[in-house]
């Protein structure tokens, strides 16, 4: 056991502040992350919240019982744009799911210790995201009682999935990430979850606590053999960040529609779900780290860092908007200028209008220290954010659908309120999972916290 | 002691035996099945179980055939190319449009028919037929049909009727007939003259008026027209493609001279004059639209520089015109329209006359109608008669009075002074339940019945099954009448016929007429032509400067006949592609001068009767005038028809049944919504339909292909697949599709597919696995008018197949791209990536699994699908299979020919071709060798199987308009 260190030493090297407040131990940072759990008194702004979103998630209920009961005819697709809704949701929730895997996988390789605070959330976010993106494939099936057909598995038709099709790469691409975001996140939550074990007061919790905690007693050869694993998880899961985006770019890339098939599409995606994620994880943060006070912990310095990562990767996409401009020129392809001339001026002009100025153009803000040192423009500058990206979905969806090869076959795709409550309800239960979380999980890995300061007192360099 | 003393309290005893406690009993209660036959008590041999078999059987056909008609029916027994004997039976027999005749063949299936297709022995069709005829099937099914006899609301029954009937004989015999009279439509049927005769002679104070809503201009003389002889057709207002009763024969005979598949290097030329766009109108090479009231005027004009003496107004194209016409002496004809007044018709006969088509391409007939007379007087006349009480009963057999006589003459009112009112109608209708007596009509494919065609052949139609709900004809309805009043059907129809031949030869007749559809030698004979006339009886000039409102059938719902059939109701109109509905059609014109926008509701003010309806901006329509479509506004038809669309009868007067000048438009603030399957008719700059003139294309035969990038080679990393077996493909002619619609019809009708209702048709979720597109070019005044029929392309490199995670959407080795209904799960990524968006989707559970009259019309040959499973065009598949059957069998290749798609059977001017491309022989495979040949989106790489071939137009260059 090393010695608890009673003062940190705060260097001046990083000018946008610490990774940690200064002040803490291994007591007190376990203390105020484990309280959250295993208080007594759940806070009534919980309860609030929690009950919002639990009604919310009964909408999604009946939604979904409605949509079986009567048929995917209840949601506004139909020939020629037969993807609406369902579509831009999932991918929009797989996006979000990236920045999860990125901050607790990547950003651990890369041994940024600013992750450390906030990659458990984040992790969780991903798992809760890939939970309602996973909802959607099966949703919007006309038949979704044989959506296991979609598997490969030995049946008596004699008949594999057809392995050609991008959805077929899909179900293994976001089920490979949803089964490696669980078994990461849960092998983290592991030394966690033990010292709760060892601190729950009710012996009920012990006893849950300690089934999930797999036996661990924290010795060092647990330590070492955990080290390795959880590195090879990270190593496992990194590949992921960009593969998994990549295979549902190419739902749309493979595809012969004009705005869809582009070769840009996978780099523009990943960067895409990179922006959204982290954005989405800065609207988790803010509320997360004010309600629990959890500021020594998510710092000023996270937070600019996820504005920063925000606007590197806005960057990114606003690239891809400016290339398939000027692919579009570039081709002379007349079905490729029709396509950009209708998505920017056509029907559904506005949508687009309104999509350069979130993801582009009020993002640009984040140029300042000013604006990303202030707590109220980052939270809404998430949200316009992810706005943004939704709308973005929905612009490559419905305006390449809508009008593409044959002028006879064109049309128009109006949602209806099942679209609506469909997508709403998954927002209702991803907030309940996260409520639920919070509540019954540590929301940040406390023994990564312990070995931030640790590092930190021995070493006398902090980043 | 017998036994019931030994039993105590409440022992009951199921019978007397098991009272008796007999031997017997005991033996039967221990045997598990006791009323089934005895077992067999050794091994039955090889022959007992074939012969087992072989009565099993046969006597399966009987549970089945309830339904044959008990009289003796005749089967078509050259069986037409592509159907496999002993498995559905074709039965010649004609359907009935405005009581002229045509000819048809009904497919039945185990005694049910299930689809209807053209006679090619009968000179009206030529084996082709139209969307009304092919959607006639669903008819017979209708669930909403009239079911039963009803008497004054109550269910009553035939034989109460014919004792009713017997009573108002019996008076009327005092009076001779004086209080009797009898209102049907057009007669042409020999058998239904005849009776009216015999009625007519039995009671000499009686009078028979007839009325129908279309009908033209009384005439003598019946005109035959010749297209395939006429090198210039001039049309006034006529929709001779599709609007008449010849129109399937005239459509077929008029393209035949217009067709370049053989080589041919000369074309006929149409100009057609017309106040709104048809499909007459579309074909044309010179399309002038004009007013209806204004039409006579340009009429006078062409006609004075043929040579005529008519004082005219001048019309800057009047010379040319004339020049052509002239120039084709003897080749051409001039048709006037049925809702043009008489005086037209006179002058475009005079004008033939001078042309001398007379005896070569216009042939005059003695009448086909029984009495052709004014049917608008007519139904004056009556309702004045039933007004002044002269009416004591009133047989109405067929039409629908009350709804569609014109407004003024409130038929409805006068039907009700009128103390004994009978009405024959398919349906419980609006004029059923105002009269007496409603007796079920039998529909025409389960009736003995005659009628003729548009020359005169006859055809004795026989049913195809028994009445479904004991429905009565015409015939039997006027026997009633009669001393032997209790007649069925068909011993009238054998009666009349019987006696036209001698009794040895009267049974082969009446097989082999039967057997054919068509009574040999009955066309029309010629006829003193009428006399020609320079008389100048035309309209007075009219007031240009108001609006005109011109009233058409619609080209489906006919006069409202139809307006409970689905199928028809959700065919998309050919020029505005609008379903279930009959908004006011405008021109962008009169749109821009009274801000309308489609959709918006106008009252329309047409001599003082006042109608709201939406509008429908009608590229090609005429300025200052609006289309109004009969048919709509239903209050009792069915289910499918009540309630939809706007009753223009509301605004049909005696005096202008056809519409004319003094109507007012005023906007409402309404809005109504109009569902359209296409909504946007420009081809935006993508080559689809290709077209040019005929010198141009002489010029460079090769300017189909010129238009796009197609000149490239289809490049690919892999191999192409080697097609050595069949290879089918399809091949349509632009040139010789009129976009009449028949193909959608024939195509629903054959593969069981279902309607969605108005609703999902504004959703964009129609299920026609073939669809007519139509593409304006050029003016929206008058625009190039270009019907493209557009069927899955059963593309080689289909990029629908690379997308299906499930392969349900497989090729297959002779090029069919083939859609396993059972496999697909319905991620619809097929349809996103079809760039022909060809593919439906069951969005819903659209197919009717509940209404059991509607089993039987299913064409068991196909799947009916389900919820959530996408469905294509398959070429037929079924028909391919079949005939593959068949082939193999015998073992031989299939016959070029042999199999025909529905769409291409029922299409009348055979614009549809498919077969096996590596025949060279084929047609297929000859017309796609064809420099006209093109693919649509060729450059997309997909190598479709179906292709087009070029349209061709032959505009005068004298005139300078496209």
């Amino acid at each position: 056991m090393t010695s608890d260190p009673v003062e940190t030493q705060l260097t001046v090297h990083d000018p946008d502040g610490p990774v940690v407040a200064p002040g803490h131990s291994y007591e007190s940072i376990t203390e105020k992350i484990g309280a959250i759990v295993i208080t007594l008194r759940t806070p009534r702004h919980w309860w609030i919240g929690a009950g919002i979103a639990f009604l919310v998630v009964n909408m999604l209920m009946t939604a979904i019982a409605w949509l079986f009961w009567r048929g995917v005819g209840i949601w506004g697709v139909n020939v020629p744009i037969a993807w609406g809704f369902a579509i831009v949701n999932f991918v929009w929730w797989i996006g979000i799911g990236h920045a999860g895997t990125l901050i607790s996988a990547i950003l651990l390789l890369l041994k940024q210790d600013w992750r450390t605070s906030i990659n458990r959330f984040a992790e969780a976010m991903t798992l809760f995201a890939v939970a309602c993106a996973g909802m959607f494939p099966v949703l919007h099936l006309g038949r979704p009682q044989v959506f296991f057909w979609l598997f490969p598995y030995p049946n008596t038709m004699g008949l594999w999935p057809q392995p050609r099709s991008p959805l077929l790469w899909d179900v293994f691409a976001v089920s490979t990430y949803g089964t490696v975001s669980l078994i990461f996140w849960y092998i983290g939550l592991i030394p966690d979850v033990a010292s709760l074990r060892d601190r729950a007061p009710q012996m009920w919790k012990k006893r849950v606590f300690g089934i999930l905690a797999l036996g661990w007693r924290g010795s060092a050869r647990h330590w070492f053999r955990y080290e390795i694993a959880y590195l090879l998880l990270a190593g496992l899961a990194t590949p992921l960040v960009v593969s998994v985006h990549t295979v549902v770019s190419f739902d749309f890339a493979v595809s012969m529609v004009p705005g869809w098939h582009t070769t840009i599409f996978p780099p523009y995606f990943v960067a895409g779900a990179i922006y959204s994620g982290f954005a989405m994880t800065l609207t988790l943060a803010i509320p997360l780290r004010k309600f629990y006070h959890l500021e020594d912990f998510i710092t000023m310095r996270h937070l600019q860092n996820m504005g920063k990562v925000m606007l590197a990767t806005g960057m990114i996409v606003a690239y891809g908007y400016s290339m398939e401009a000027f692919f579009a020129y570039y081709s002379s392809d007349k079905f490729e200028l029709f396509m950009f001339k209708n998505r920017t001026t056509g029907p559904y002009g506005p949508f687009y209008g309104l999509l350069i100025l979130f993801n582009i153009l009020i993002p640009q803000l984040l140029w300042s220290k000013r604006v990303r040192s202030s707590i109220p423009a980052l939270f809404i500058m998430s949200l316009v954010v992810n706005t943004g990206m939704w709308l973005e979905r929905f612009v490559i969806v419905i305006t390449s659908l809508h009008r593409d090869f044959m002028p006879s076959a064109w049309g128009m795709y109006y949602p209806t309120k099942w679209d609506i409550m469909t997508y709403i309800g998954t927002l209702g239960f991803f907030s309940f999972a996260f409520y639920l979380f919070v509540r019954l999980l540590p929301a940040i890995s406390m023994f990564e916290m312990r070995d931030l300061i640790d590092k930190k007192a021995g070493k006398q360099v902090v980043h | 002691m017998s036994p019931i003393d030994a039993k105590t309290g409440r022992e009951y005893w199921r019978s007397l035996e098991e009272l008796a406690d007999t031997e017997e009993f005991r033996k039967f209660v221990d045997d598990e099945f006791p009323t089934r036959s005895a077992e067999w008590l050794h091994q039955p041999n090889r022959r007992e179980i074939l012969r087992l078999m072989g009565a099993s059987f046969a006597l399966a056909g009987v549970t089945a055939c309830t339904k044959q008609p008990p009289e003796r029916i005749v089967p078509y027994v050259k069986q037409p190319e592509g159907v496999t004997p002993g498995k559905p039976l074709f039965f010649a027999t004609a359907m009935p449009l405005n009581g002229y005749g045509l000819g048809v063949l009904g497919e039945s299936h185990l005694g049910r028919p299930t689809k209807v297709e053209g006679n090619p022995d009968h000179p009206g069709s030529l084996g082709g037929s139209t969307a009304i005829a092919q959607a006639s099937v669903l008819g017979l099914y209708d669930p909403d049909r009239s079911q039963t006899t009803i008497y004054r609301g109550r269910i009553s029954g035939w034989g109460k009727f014919i004792a009713a009937m017997g009573m108002v004989r019996a008076e009327q015999l005092l009076s001779k007939g004086a209080g009797l009279r009898i209102l049907t439509g057009t007669v042409t049927s020999p058998t239904l003259a005849a009776q009216l005769d015999e009625v007519l002679k039995t009671f000499p104070s009686a009078r028979w008026y007839q009325y129908q809503p279309v009908h033209g201009p009384k005439a003598d003389v019946s005109p035959v027209y010749r297209f395939d002889k006429a090198d210039v057709v001039l049309s006034l207002d006529s929709d001779f493609l599709a609007s008449i009763p010849g129109s399937p024969r005239y459509a077929r005979d008029f393209i035949s001279r217009r067709r370049l598949t053989e080589g041919q290097s000369t074309m006929s030329r149409l100009y057609v004059f017309e106040p709104t766009p048809s499909i007459t109108g579309s074909v044309a090479d010179h399309r002038f639209p004009v007013r209806a009231s204004e039409l006579d005027g340009q009429a006078k004009a062409i006609a004075a520089a043929i040579g005529l003496p008519v004082g005219a107004a001048s019309y800057k194209h009047a010379d040319a015109i004339a020049r052509d016409l002239k120039a084709h002496h003897g080749a051409s004809i001039v048709i006037a329209g049925d809702w043009q007044p008489a005086s037209l018709h006179r002058l475009a006969h005079a004008m033939n006359e001078a042309l001398g088509n007379i005896g070569n391409t216009v042939v005059y007939t003695d009448s086909i109608e029984a009495r052709s007379e004014d049917h608008v007087a007519s139904i004056k006349e009556l309702t004045g008669e039933m007004n002044a009480g002269k009416v004591e009963a009133l047989l109405i057999l067929g039409g629908n009075p009350v709804y569609d006589a014109p407004a003024d003459l409130n038929f409805g009112d006068a039907l009700s002074k009128v103390p004994f009112r009978t009405h024959l109608g398919l349906y419980n209708d609006e004029t059923s339940e105002k009269c007496d007596w409603h007796v079920n009509e039998a529909h025409y494919l389960e009736a003995w019945s005659d009628i003729r065609a548009y020359d005169g052949t006859a055809t004795i139609l026989q049913p195809l099954t028994d009445p479904l709900y004991g429905g009565k004809t015409a015939h039997e309805v006027l026997a009633t009448l009669t001393e032997n009043p209790d007649q069925t059907s068909h011993d009238i129809i054998q009666a009349y016929w019987r006696g036209r031949h001698t009794a040895e030869d009267f049974d082969a007749f009446w097989e082999k007429t039967l057997n054919a559809g068509v009574v040999p030698d009955t066309a029309a004979k010629p006829a003193q032509p009428p006399k020609g006339t320079s008389e100048t009886q035309y309209a007075a000039a009219l007031n240009p400067s108001t609006m005109e409102l011109i009233f058409r059938p619609d080209p489906f719902i006919w006069d409202g006949q139809f307006a409970n059939n689905g199928w028809l109701q959700e065919l998309p109109k050919p020029h505005s592609r609008l379903t279930w509905d009959n908004p006011a059609l405008i021109s962008l014109g009169t749109a821009q001068r009274n801000s309308l926008q489609n959709g918006d509701i106008v009252e329309l003010d047409f001599g003082g009767r006042k109608l709201r309806v939406p509008v429908w901006i009608q590229p090609g329509q005429v300025d200052d005038c609006v289309t109004m479509h009969l048919g709509f506004g239903r209050r009792r038809t069915g289910k499918v028809g009540d309630g939809v669309g706007f009753n223009a009868y509301e605004l049909r007067t005696s005096d202008a049944p056809w519409g004319g000048p003094g109507l007012r438009i005023q906007k409402t603030d309404g809005r109504h919504v109009l569902a359209t399957t296409q909504d946007h008719h420009a081809m935006e700059g993508r080559n689809i339909v290709r077209s040019a003139t005929l010198e141009e294309y002489k010029a460079d035969p090769k300017f189909a292909l010129k238009a796009s990038e197609e000149e490239f080679q289809a490049r690919s990393l892999f191999p192409s697949f080697e097609y050595n077996g069949y290879k089918w493909g399809m091949a349509i002619d632009q040139n010789a599709c009129i976009g009449c619609g028949a193909c959608v019809s024939a195509c629903t009708a054959e593969n069981n597919i279902p309607i969605v209702g108005k609703d999902q048709v504004s959703r964009g979720r129609e299920m026609h696995w073939i669809r007519v597109d139509r593409y304006y070019a050029g003016d929206p005044a008058n625009p190039e008018s270009l019907a493209q029929p557009m069927l899955c392309q059963m593309c080689e490199t289909a990029p629908c197949e690379l997308v299906c995670p499930v392969a349900a959407t497989v090729h297959s080795t002779e090029g069919l791209n083939q859609m396993v209904y059972n496999r697909c799960v319905g991620t619809r990524y097929c349809s996103n990536n079809c760039p022909y968006k060809v593919r439906r989707f069951n969005f819903y559970l659209y197919s009717d699994w509940y209404t059991e009259s509607l089993f039987g019309l299913r064409n068991p040959e196909v799947t009916v699908r389900s919820r959530g499973v996408m469905e294509k065009c398959t070429y037929c598949v079924q028909r391919i299979n079949a005939v593959k059957i068949e082939a193999e069998k015998a073992d031989r290749r299939v016959h070029e020919g042999e199999i025909v798609t529905a769409c291409q059977q029922a299409c009348p001017t055979q614009a549809i071709t498919f077969g096996d491309m590596n025949d060279q022989n084929s047609r297929v495979a000859k017309w796609k060798a064809l420099p006209l040949n093109y693919t649509v989106l060729g450059e997309l790489n997909a190598k479709p199987r179906t292709t087009y071939l070029a349209k061709v137009k032959n505009p005068n260059p004298e005139i300078a308009q496209g």
